[in-house]
């Protein structure tokens, strides 16, 4: 798992983030999971913290669900209902509905910050695991899809390209 | 083996070899596709992805016809007598409305309804590894579904064949767009969009907005009728007013009323109509699991909540690996060219 962050000596974002490039490129894709949507509270965006056996020795179920639950939180906080959203949809009725055009809503302004949150999970903590979480946005918010990449024992050089389809790990 | 000399001798290949390296870079340089391009959808996409619209726009073009010639013959026969007689508030009233149905119009039309992008390969693959076939070739597969619960009721969920995923609840695929529609309403043709969860606070004040918008205008042509004191000889314009406003007014109305209904009872039309959630079954299974249970709330809630995103992403960019299949299939550039050109030859 060392040769995932090849000493980032500095350690500085830059560098991090040429790892996490470096993973997607040149490491080998073992296998994709997918985290499906909740549906028990209705239509509302959560994700399930059911811990997936395939993870079971690759990371804490802690971690895991702590990231989970973060994400569930920031879904929960974009959706909610209240004063603030019934003064944003007001505003925009009376200005028939143009104020979208120029004004950022609330929900795009949580999607960044989850955007952020998850490169920072990454970063820190999956990658170095040998995962990547892909940002559910991407997939259409269905499902958090978690990339395990092959534990490389030694740092040498790496087979070519990531083969995208699923079918080479059934 | 014989293709290959066939190849060299390729008058095409003559004409172009020369060039095929500066084709080869400017394929490189070629501008990267954008997402919209390749959408799976029978969706019409304006300027560059911005606005989304159904293949079949429907009747769109007569609804905006209709509204433009009724209001524009309404401020050029009848404001001009009912300023002089009564307000000159008139116009301006008018002008508002005519600008506040247009604009909601067209958001209808042009927004994403809220569609689901469809699974990605892996995704389709994980959830067929999930489903549990019995193993033996059907002739037909059997219909797909999961049961869950959501606000302690069972909710089936079926799965898309065509979108390879399970729906998500509330979700319906639009035959005409070919598309999953999140919290689907219904296919609008005098709209020409389906009408989903992003854009139905928008058709909501189409329509109310309209119903306005026509009964002002039936009541200010009245209004100008009886001030003139017409008693036989009507004006072509009043009269083209009169009867489309006076055939609008009771479907508009008539809509409005009935969305209200919806809007007041957290349902959709496509629920309604299917009786998804009513009380024939006994009391147990009746009862929407969406409903706030107070007016109030499910009205703040359908019209004023969050506005979500667009998760189909029609403005990003292709990356370029995924864009070279797609490309080649439209233009007969280099890459399959040796095999086309075989093929040709050969063929």
């Amino acid at each position: 798992m060392q040769g995932f962050v090849p000493t980032a000596t500095d350690g500085n974002m830059a560098t991090e983030f040429h790892n996490l490039q470096e993973l997607r490129h040149s490491a080998s894709l073992a296998n994709k999971i997918f985290i499906q949507r909740d549906y028990s509270e209705g239509t509302t965006c959560k994700f399930q913290t059911k811990f997936p056996s395939e993870l079971e020795s690759r990371i804490e179920w802690t971690l895991f669900e702590d990231t989970v639950k973060t994400l569930n939180n920031y879904y929960a906080e974009a959706e909610k209902i209240g004063g603030q959203s019934y003064l944003e949809g007001c505003l925009a009725c009376a200005t028939a509905y143009l104020i979208f055009l120029c004004m950022e809503t609330r929900y795009e302004k949580v999607l960044k910050k989850i955007a952020k949150y998850i490169q920072e999970q990454n970063e820190k903590i999956y990658a170095p695991r040998g995962l990547l979480i892909t940002d559910p946005i991407e997939r259409g918010m269905r499902v958090i899809e978690i990339c395990i990449y092959e534990d490389r024992g030694s740092s040498g050089s790496s087979s070519g390209s990531s083969s995208v389809s699923g079918s080479t790990a059934r | 083996m014989k293709n290959c000399e066939y190849q060299q001798i390729d008058p095409r290949a003559l004409t172009v070899s020369p060039s095929s390296a500066q084709i080869h870079t400017v394929k490189k340089v070629q501008r990267l596709r954008r997402k919209w391009e390749v959408f799976p959808g029978k969706n019409r996409f304006l300027c560059d992805g911005r606005f989304i619209l159904a293949r079949q726009s429907g009747v769109l073009p007569l609804t905006l016809g209709l509204i433009i010639v009724t209001c524009c013959l309404f401020f050029a026969f009848d404001c001009p007598f009912l300023v002089e007689h009564l307000t000159v508030f008139i116009p301006v009233i008018g002008g508002m409305l005519f600008l506040f149905v247009t604009i909601s119009l067209l958001r209808t039309s042009f927004t994403d309804p809220g569609i689901l992008p469809r699974a990605t390969p892996d995704e389709a693959a994980d959830i067929e590894k999930q489903i549990d076939t019995s193993g033996s070739s059907t002739y037909r597969p059997p219909p797909r579904t999961k049961e869950i619960l959501i606000n302690q009721q069972v909710v089936k969920l079926k799965y898309c064949f065509t979108c390879k995923m399970f729906r998500p609840p509330r979700t319906s695929h639009c035959s005409l767009c070919d598309n999953c529609v999140e919290r689907f309403d219904h296919h609008c043709p005098w709209v020409g969009n389906c009408v989903g969860k992003r854009n139905y606070r928008f058709f909501y004040s189409f329509i109310v907005s309209l119903s306005f918008l026509t009964s002002f205008i039936f009541g200010c042509v009245i209004t100008h009728i009886t001030l003139r004191k017409y008693s036989h000889s009507l004006s072509r314009s009043v009269c083209t007013i009169l009867v489309i406003c006076f055939f609008s007014i009771w479907s508009i109305l008539g809509l409005s009323g009935f969305h209200t209904y919806l809007v007041a009872s957290n349902l959709t039309t496509n629920e309604d109509i299917k009786g998804s959630w009513s009380s024939k079954r006994g009391t147990e299974d009746s009862g929407n699991p969406y409903s706030y249970n107070s007016i109030i709330t499910n009205c703040c809630a359908t019209l004023c909540g969050p506005m979500p995103p667009s998760l189909i992403d029609r403005r990003g960019f292709l990356p370029p690996d995924e864009a070279g299949p797609a490309a080649s299939t439209s233009e007969i550039e280099l890459p399959p060219f040796a095999a086309k050109n075989g093929t040709h030859m050969v063929g």
